[in-house]
This record gives C-alpha cells, structure tokens and sequence, in this order.
C-alpha cells in the first residue's frame, strides 16, 4: 500500500504542505497528522518545528497541552462518554462504572484486543438528553442499559 | 407541490435517533410513491419531543413527536401527509405551550427553515440586518449596537457596543473578528443549535461586525465536540461566499469580509477569550494578561473584537428591527433576549428564549416541569461548571446579570442544570475543583494548584477528617482563587463550591460511618 511504504516525515510533510498557507497553521495541522495516523507521532513533531520555524519544544508544549491529541493509537472504537454535571445530574457516574466493567477497562485505556478505548469527556451539548456519549463520532443520548449493552456489543464485533 | 418533510439534524435529535427516523421515512415514501422533499431542519428546542417531525400542510406546519423509526409506517396511515391525527400529533408546533410562551428573536430560525437554504434564510427575514448595515457608517451601527443594550452573552456580559467601539477606533493595517464557539460549559447548548440550525445568522452578525469595526477577517473557532456543528458552519460558509455575502463585496458593497471556521483540540480553558486567541495563533491555550485588551491587542496583536456566538447571532435582528425594539425586552440592564438552556434532570428540557425577568422557579418548574426522575429538585447549577447552585430558597431570583450576582451566583451562557434530591453537594464541589485542576491551563498559582488542593481538602471532609478545620481551608483557598486567579476558571470555580457550602451545608456535616456487619 502506497501510504505504508511512504515514511512518517513524508506523509507529515504533506500535511503541513496542505494547511502551511493558513493564520496561525499548527492546530490545523496537528489535526490533519493525527487523522492521518490516528495519533501524533513524535517522528512528526521535528518535521513541523522545522517547516514552522519554532522550537521541538514549543511543539511538543502545544501538543501535550490538548486533551484531543493523542501520543499512541487508540482502538478501533473510541467510546467518549460525558462525565460532566448535566449528565451527573441523570446519572452518568452509574453509567461510567457499569460501562467500565462491561468492557474491562477504564477511562485513558485501550481494552488489550485493541477494540476499544474509553474516554471521558467533559460535555457534548446533549445536556438536555443526558446522560450522552459519543461513539466513533456518532451521538448517544439517554444512555440506558440497553444503549449501554448495544455500544459495547458493537464494539466488540 | 411536493410534499415537504422535516426531520431535525440537529446532533440533539440524532442523539435520540433522528437519523433512524429519516432512514424510515425515506423507505416508507419511496415505497408509497409519494413526492416528497426531506428537509433536515435544526431543532426547536424541544428535546423531550425529539426527534420531532413536521409537514407543511395546507393549513400550516403539524409536528409529531418524539418519532421513532417505528411510527414511521403508522404515521403515514394516519395520513402524515395532511396532518392526520396520530397518537404522537402535537399540532401546530407554534401553539406548544413550551414554544409558545418564548420570544425568539436570536432563534427566530432555528428549527424552521433548512439551514444551509440561504433562499429559505431570506425568506424568514435573514439578511435584512445585514443589508440595513452596509449603507449604515460604521460608527452609526456599533451605536446601534451600543443602543440595544446587548451584552456579551458568553457569560461575562460586558456590552457589545462597546467592545466593537474600542476596535473601531484603534487604527491598524488589520482587524479581526473572532468568534468564540468554545461553548463548554455544561447544560450549554445554544451556540451549538444555532451552528447547526441556522448557520446563517451567525455569518451575518460577523459580516455586520466586520463592517462596524473596519475587520476584513473573522475566524469561528468550535471546539472539536462539536463535530455536526463544525461542518454545517463549514458548509455554510462556502455556501454565503459563493452568493456573495461573504467576499471581496459583501453583499456588493466595498466591504471585504471572510470567515474561516477552525476547529478547538478538547481544551475548555480555549472558552476563555485570550486563551482562545493563542490556541488560534497556533499556541498552548495558555490565559493572557488583561491589558491588553483584546480590542486592542488581540489575535496576532491587532484589534480584535472577540464575541460569544450568542451575542453576533443577535446582531441581525437589531439591525434589521433597531435598537429599541430590542431593548424593550428584559429588565434592569439586562436587555434583550437569553436563550435559556434547560438541561440535566429535568422533564421537559431544552431551548427556551425570552426577556430577561422570569424566576429562576418559573423556568424551572414551570417551564421546566420539575425533574424527569419526578423526585423533588434538590438544587440547579446555573451557568455551568463555574457558576453557583441554588437551592429552591433562592427560586424567587428574576434571569438577570444584576439580581444573579447579588446572590453570589452568575447567569454565565444561561444554562441551567436541574438536580433531583439524591444530588450529593459535597461530591458536586469535590468535582467543580477536579474540573479545574483536570482543565487549568497552568499559567497561575491560584488555580493550578489550589484547585488541586481543594480536590485533597474536600476529600479529607469526604473522610471525616478535622471537617470543620478543612472546611475553613477550603473557605479561605476559596478566597485566594476567587481573588488571585488570573481568569474566570481558577477565579469562577469558588461559586459552585461555596455555593454548596453555604446552601446545603447539611451535606458537609461529618457523615455516619457506615460499620460493618460481623
């Protein structure tokens, strides 16, 4: 396949090439890499200090500063689930925990198959539909236990 | 005449199935051989009725709800198609008391027409407002502004006119327009619904900023939560510049103005504005020091006038309907229209705009309906993660900036979080400072590391350990974060906790240690 033989500096390059005309270009870019890769390599971070004239420090500063970028791959699945007070409110810690012990994991982990990686998150704008999750970038509301069971068999097949 | 369907897309209604609903629908019109147009309309604000589906009859719009995928086939035997009764009718959407009982101004739209329809945009009286400002002097339509009474309706409230004054008349080779769609607070949803029901509005009142200000660029940075709301706006921005509303000649006139939508990384200190300047210039969303303003030294260092979505979504109408009609809603200095956020556990949540004035009761109970679990309401957060929870004593405050501060709270964006009795108000301030700690940007001591010790303190109470000394300290780092912290995260976050402290202090009291049974 094309993009596996092309190595990680390339393929940032590219990326940076793409996004290098914009006002302020290194969030946009950021997102573009870890698209491509499913997270941010730290083979990329030299390459876009360079092209960007700034330091490997101040890089590396951005991309651990937000909780969006990731430094290794997640799951197949990415299961983020709202823990914030509109969905304590319905109870979301309940959900979290069952969810928890239906996948095995806990949140900022990867179930060992690689299937799945939970996530809290701290608001969706579902706040009149808690408690809410988002699921590979579909929303859920009203998380029930039967919501609950159909996520998990779902990420599991 | 074909006949028009409308299904919400809104990420409200897809989160209760809306997208099962469309499928269902369209099979089932294929299937009868009916002419029919789907439009994915925003929502109405009505998310116990989602997802709610309307026709255009003959006799005006018939909704139903909440749809799921089904009813479908028993709705179009009931005959869907003229407003049939159904055990799901709701009628005329507009004569829903929830509905019914609002003032929309900001959310005239949202729900009604298509949102990336700039056709159907105008035919509901859409870029009027606009076209008013482009034979209007600058300064003639930032005192317009001024005149309407509007206040930032990010949280802060600080007046508009005012703010966009300050960039008018600093002198600069460029201008920007930056438009905070951060909105992460929770029960706060209104930033997003206009995003994705009406696009446009949000469009124009920063085209109209542009002009009043001398701004020929404006950027729209939405958090990445947002993802259904990051792509309406991206589409509806190639959509205004291809019909010349964004451009070289907005609206062709001399004015020069383009938006571009950016997209946040899951930082919610980014909600704070100068934060958000240097997440958008490429840096760690770390706070600024306030001077300079924004205004004056903001994105790259130019003047730039930075507003919540809320507040330039308002813009149009007080354009194209003039100041005074717009100040002569709410009370006090609070003028205008907030469209109020009804979320968390209660039954009938959701969007409801109105005139300043209405108690924090009647939205609650009334509007509201009380809780969805129909125990009784312990307490409502109002203004998210920073702002106080009330206890039902304090259901007499009127919606107002003025009345909410003095009594130690805030209205914030306006998003209200009902809490039923089995809400623990120790666990609620242990986590107001967890969430600070998990999302301080760093930069000062206040909130990096009292939030921090504020987790430990609350914990020691949680414990039984000395209650009533932790109690003090955590009383007194109150005071330093509210005091000393550098923006409203460290400095906000003493509201929800003290709040609960002096409210429901029965839930700090020493607790009965449960003992073990032999």
């Amino acid at each position: 396949m094309q993009a596996q033989s092309t190595g990680t500096a390339e393929r940032t390059a590219a990326i940076i090439a793409e996004h290098k005309g914009l006002e302020g270009p290194l969030l946009p870019i950021l997102h573009g890499i870890q698209e491509e890769f499913g997270f941010v390599p730290n083979e990329s971070l030299p390459v876009i200090a360079q092209a960007l004239n700034i330091s490997n420090a101040e890089v590396h500063g951005v991309v651990t500063f937000y909780h969006d970028y990731r430094r290794e791959p997640a799951g197949r699945h990415v299961i983020k689930l709202c823990q914030a007070e509109a969905c304590q409110s319905m109870g979301s810690d309940a959900v979290a925990a069952r969810l928890k012990q239906l996948l095995g994991i806990g949140f900022h982990e990867t179930a060992q198959d690689g299937s799945v990686t939970l996530e809290p998150v701290y608001c969706l704008g579902l706040c009149a539909c808690a408690p809410a999750a988002m699921v590979d970038g579909q929303v859920i509301g009203r998380l029930d236990a039967d919501a609950l069971d159909e996520i998990v068999a779902e990420v599991r097949s | 005449m074909s006949l028009r369907i409308y299904i919400p897309g809104d990420s409200g209604a897809l989160a209760l199935g809306a997208e099962k609903v469309a499928k269902a629908i369209r099979a089932e019109v294929e299937r009868r051989g009916i002419d029919a147009e789907i439009v994915r309309n925003g929502s109405r604000g009505l998310y116990w009725l989602e997802p709610m589906v309307e026709v255009q009859t003959a006799n005006g719009r018939v909704a139903y709800g909440p749809v799921k995928a089904g009813d479908v086939a028993s709705l179009f035997d009931a005959g869907l198609a003229e407003g049939g009764q159904h055990r799901l009718s709701l009628g005329d959407p507009e004569t829903i008391p929830f509905l019914a009982k609002q003032t929309r101004l900001t959310f005239a739209r949202c729900g009604v027409t298509d949102p990336l329809s700039l056709a159907d945009y105008e035919a509901h009286g859409g870029l009027k407002g606009l076209k008013a400002a482009v034979g209007m002097a600058p300064a003639e339509i930032v005192s317009t502004v001024t005149d309407s009474g509007l206040r930032g309706r990010g949280g802060a409230g600080f007046p508009t006119g005012i703010k966009w004054k300050t960039v008018l008349d600093t002198v600069d080779d460029r201008k920007y327009i930056v438009c905070n769609a951060d909105e992460g607070d929770s029960a706060t949803f209104a930033d997003r619904m206009i995003m994705e029901g009406d696009p446009f509005v949000l469009i124009e009142g920063m085209a109209i900023a542009g002009i009043a200000t001398g701004a020929t660029k404006g950027f729209v940075y939405i958090r990445s939560e947002y993802p259904h709301a990051i792509r309406t706006m991206q589409r509806a921005v190639e959509i205004a510049r291809r019909a010349g509303v964004l451009g070289v000649n907005v609206l062709g006139s001399p004015n020069a103005f383009d938006i571009e939508i950016r997209s946040g990384a899951g930082a919610y200190v980014c909600g704070e504005e100068t934060s958000l300047l240097n997440s958008l210039e490429g840096k760690r969303g770390v706070v600024r020091a306030k001077p300079p303003l924004p205004a004056i030294k903001g994105l790259f260092g130019k003047p730039t006038v930075i507003n919540n979505v809320i507040s330039l979504a308002s813009v149009p109408v007080i354009l194209d309907k003039g100041a005074q009609h717009y100040k002569n809603f709410g009370m006090g200095r609070s003028r205008g229209t907030i469209p109020i956020q009804i979320a968390g556990n209660v039954k009938h949540g959701g969007l409801f705009e109105a005139a300043f004035g209405l108690t924090l009761g009647e939205i609650v109970d009334e509007i509201g309906g009380g809780t969805a679990t129909g125990r009784p309401v312990k307490a409502v957060q109002v203004g998210g993660p920073l702002g106080a929870y009330f206890p039902r004593e304090l259901f007499d405050t009127p919606f107002d900036y003025e009345a909410f501060a003095a009594k130690d709270g805030l209205i914030g964006h306006a998003g209200i979080t009902v809490f039923d009795d089995s809400a623990d108000m120790l666990k609620q301030a242990r986590f107001a400072m967890e969430f600070c700690a998990i999302e301080s940007c760093g930069k000062c001591t206040p909130c990096r590391i009292g939030s921090t010790r504020g987790v430990e303190t609350l914990d020691k109470i949680v414990a039984g350990i000395q209650p009533e000394k932790n109690l003090a300290l955590v009383t007194d780092l109150c005071n330093t974060m509210k005091f000393g912290s550098l923006c409203a995260l460290g400095g906000f976050t003493p509201y929800p906790v003290m709040s609960a402290i002096t409210h429901f202090p029965e839930d700090f009291a020493p607790r009965p240690v449960a003992v073990a049974a032999e």
